[in-house]
């Protein structure tokens, strides 16, 4: 066999992981490509003078992840993935500005965090695509944006008011994690308390698939209470999120009824959020080996009482906001990916969902909660900024009617079980489905047990490029609104 | 038409009429109280446990710039430490945040913050602030957004973000200033014209947080530019920061 392969969270020996030449290994993901398998991981680990590449491939349809691995020793380059299946663009910059090991051929070898003029080294700084011709001019927004968000460069080319291509810069949010997670690799502790801030918006998602991950390694069994109530949070999460960006897009055109209804529903369900855990966010709330705060019988009723309510104002605010005309003229056609353009860069999510890629890790990679209750796939196939805002409508009704059946099963067991030694030289998977889509960190343990290499993936390290396609040849004007029917996050992007 | 009727009604008046008199819930995790006398041993495993090093002991104090109010030290502290919901937590003084066993939630309030005459009169009507995050999450941000949205409706008291920074009297700051955005952060300020304040948000912002003993970022800025507000949390409650303006601008009413 020449890819060793297992399943979500399922921790795996390191040693069974194959190690194969790069071109063998190259020829083997093109051929799983063409099978229908997704990359979600490529990252390298460095060990004295040589890189070892991982390569996690996910093959959705069967809940199968496939490993395999490539040992560049005194090698600086290799042959690129990209010009043949171009989902590898980013990973492969990511591990040549990681390793300085350059995959050749590769068409756009762009820093990732580390080119920005003026602050990165001169040999790093990276300089943008020109457009030249009458009546052509460039457009840069950033880092600072105008309003409360996080910094990123945005270079627009433009002719008149319409977008030929638009380029992103990362890194302005780069507070190396990944360094962190290795300085701190004894206090897992910490580890999961630095999870809840790799995207402040996705404290459930990062913390939860970090303690999922530590438990695999670390042969925990959680109990049904704290599998329920994790899954809570993580929904609850998706809802206060999703209902603050349909709140955000209808902002975004002026549609200020939406956009008041939407924000009054969302400051419902985040306090909701801290009526668990004490911090509208669900800080505090993941633990390892379980959950530090229960939900008791008045809580319960609380938020059946909550969601509701929230079921019947979101249904109707949603059908006011989607039957309105001047909503419709601005969110449909306006931003469009389509499903090839989709699968092509590898899209995740409700992004994803949006155009018709049936991605959704709560049903092809099940963990936790949804182990217990299987979860549907939605999609929807205009793929615009329609498309996203009505998929979040949509994941909202769902994730509330997730939470009821979760509240009236059963619940059981103890809140947190106590941490036992991970094992040594292992290697899991932890994936799960944050509400902007898939969330991958990957474990691998030394012989004495430590963690000697943690990898993160936000799904915004998958989407963001997304941004940069949904906006060519619309309005300079859309941008706004097509980047906030995206949401992604730079400081999950840039780590 | 109806059904936007309808929803309108239904959405009825969500501002906290008295944000003065707001409350936030039972289990918010806002000042903490130290009693020593419940347990001999809390404090040692208290400083353990805390992951941004906020917890001294011998006597036992806690840092509020540095806590990211996680409640760890409250789960082992048999009672030593309890998180209260009081949400006032501003401090115009960065030692004011470092809380002493026994202090209680009046002596912090009444002195915390040091509304001065002509920050009043400069700003006490009308307050306009830049916001940049430098390395900030996104938590901290999304509750400054918050501070301004239909529930606790900020712009009420003047106080106001806007786009430029020449607009503005002053600049927040989110975020533990990672390398790559210090020279923005920079530019931002020296953009505003003077006078202007520093406001410092979240646990990062003030100490570094989380990001602390990272070498990918640049706290340099805090050395040249004194903080006129900090506003612990991590993310802070919007009712924090409105509480921290306004009691800085002695605006309350």
């Amino acid at each position: 066999m020449s890819w060793y392969e297992i399943k979500n969270l399922q921790s795996a020996a390191q040693k069974e992981i194959p190690c194969l030449e790069f071109l063998t290994l190259k020829r083997q993901i093109i051929e799983k490509i063409s099978e229908g398998c997704r990359v979600v991981q490529f990252f390298g680990d460095k060990i004295g003078n040589e890189v070892i590449l991982y390569v996690v491939l996910a093959d959705d349809e069967q809940s199968k992840l496939f490993t395999a691995s490539s040992i560049f020793s005194g090698v600086n380059s290799f042959e690129s993935i990209t010009p043949e299946v171009k989902s590898f663009h980013l990973f492969e910059r990511e591990f040549f500005e990681q390793y300085g090991i350059k995959p050749e051929g590769h068409p756009w070898l762009k820093p990732v965090r580390k080119g920005i003029a003026g602050i990165s080294s001169e040999e790093n700084q990276y300089e943008f695509f020109k457009m030249e011709g009458e009546e052509v001019h460039e457009v840069g927004v950033g880092p600072i944006h105008a309003g409360i968000i996080e910094p990123g460069h945005f270079r627009f080319s433009c002719h008149g008011e319409q977008i030929h291509h638009l380029e992103i810069e990362h890194g302005f949010q780069h507070r190396g994690i990944e360094e962190l997670f290795l300085k701190n690799k004894n206090k897992l502790e910490f580890l999961l308390k630095l999870s809840e801030s790799i995207a402040g918006d996705t404290v459930i998602g990062h913390a939860g698939t970090f303690a999922r991950a530590i438990e695999s390694l670390g042969n925990i069994d959680v109990s049904r209470r704290a599998i329920i109530i994790r899954t809570i949070a993580l929904e609850l999460e998706r809802i206060g999120i999703h209902l603050g960006d349909l709140s955000a897009l209808a902002g975004d055109v002026a549609y200020l009824t939406g956009n008041a209804a939407f924000g009054a529903m969302r400051t419902k369900i985040i306090n909701s959020t801290m009526a668990i855990s004490g911090s509208r966010f669900g800080h505090g709330l993941i633990a390892i080996g379980g959950v530090n705060y229960d939900i008791n019988d008045e809580l319960k009723e609380k938020l059946t009482q909550t969601l509701n309510k929230l079921e019947e104002d979101v249904e109707l605010a949603a059908e006011v906001l989607f039957s309105s005309a001047s909503v419709l003229a601005r969110f449909e056609k306006t931003g469009v990916v389509s499903l090839e353009t989709a699968k092509d860069i590898g899209l995740v999510g409700p992004a994803a969902r949006a155009c018709g890629a049936a991605l959704d890790v709560r049903t092809d990679h099940p963990y936790d909660g949804f182990t217990l209750f299987p979860v549907h796939k939605f999609t929807l196939k205009s793929g615009d900024v329609f498309a996203r805002a009505y998929i979040r409508y949509v994941e909202i009704i769902q994730s509330i009617k997730i939470i009821r059946e979760l509240l009236e099963s059963p619940i059981d067991g103890e809140n947190k079980k106590p941490l036992n030694n991970l094992s040594p030289n292992q290697f899991v998977v932890s994936m799960s489905e944050g509400w902007r889509g898939e969330i991958v960190h990957t474990a691998i343990t030394d012989e004495s047990g430590q963690l000697k290499r943690y990898k993160i993936k936000d799904p915004s390290f998958n989407n963001w490029i997304a941004v940069a396609l949904a906006v060519k040849n619309n309005g300079i004007s859309d941008f706004p609104l097509c980047n906030k029917s995206f949401n992604l996050s730079y400081s999950g992007f840039d780590l | 038409m109806f059904d936007l009727l309808k929803l309108r009604i239904r959405h009825g008046r969500q501002a906290i009429p008295d944000i003065c008199k707001a409350e936030v819930m039972e289990t918010f995790r806002g000042f903490p109280v130290i009693d020593e006398t419940k347990s001999w041993n809390g404090g040692a495993g208290c400083k353990e446990v805390c992951p941004t090093g906020a917890i001294e002991i011998n006597p036992l104090r806690i840092d509020l710039g540095k806590c990211i109010f996680c409640g760890e030290c409250e789960n082992i502290s048999d009672g030593t430490i309890k998180f209260s919901n009081q949400y006032r937590l501003g401090s115009s003084r960065r030692e004011s945040l470092v809380i002493a066993s026994s202090e209680t939630f009046e002596e912090f309030n009444n002195t915390a913050i040091e509304a001065k005459k002509e920050i009043h009169k400069l700003f006490g009507r009308s307050l306009k602030l830049r916001q940049v995050s430098a390395g900030g999450c996104n938590g901290c941000e999304l509750e400054l957004n918050a501070a301004s949205n239909v529930n606790f409706d900020m712009g009420r008291f003047g106080i106001d973000f806007v786009a430029s920074p020449r607009h503005a009297d002053g600049v927040v700051i989110t975020g533990p200033i990672s390398s790559n955005m210090a020279p923005a952060l920079r530019d931002a300020y020296d953009s505003i014209s003077e006078p202007k304040i520093v406001i410092a948000v979240g646990a990062c912002a003030i100490s570094g947080g989380m990001f602390a003993d990272s070498n990918q970022i640049n706290r340099k800025f805090f050395d040249e530019v004194p903080v006129d507000l900090f506003i612990p949390g991590c993310p802070p409650h919007p009712l924090t920061f409105i509480h921290a303006l306004l009691d800085y601008l002695s605006a309350k009413r």
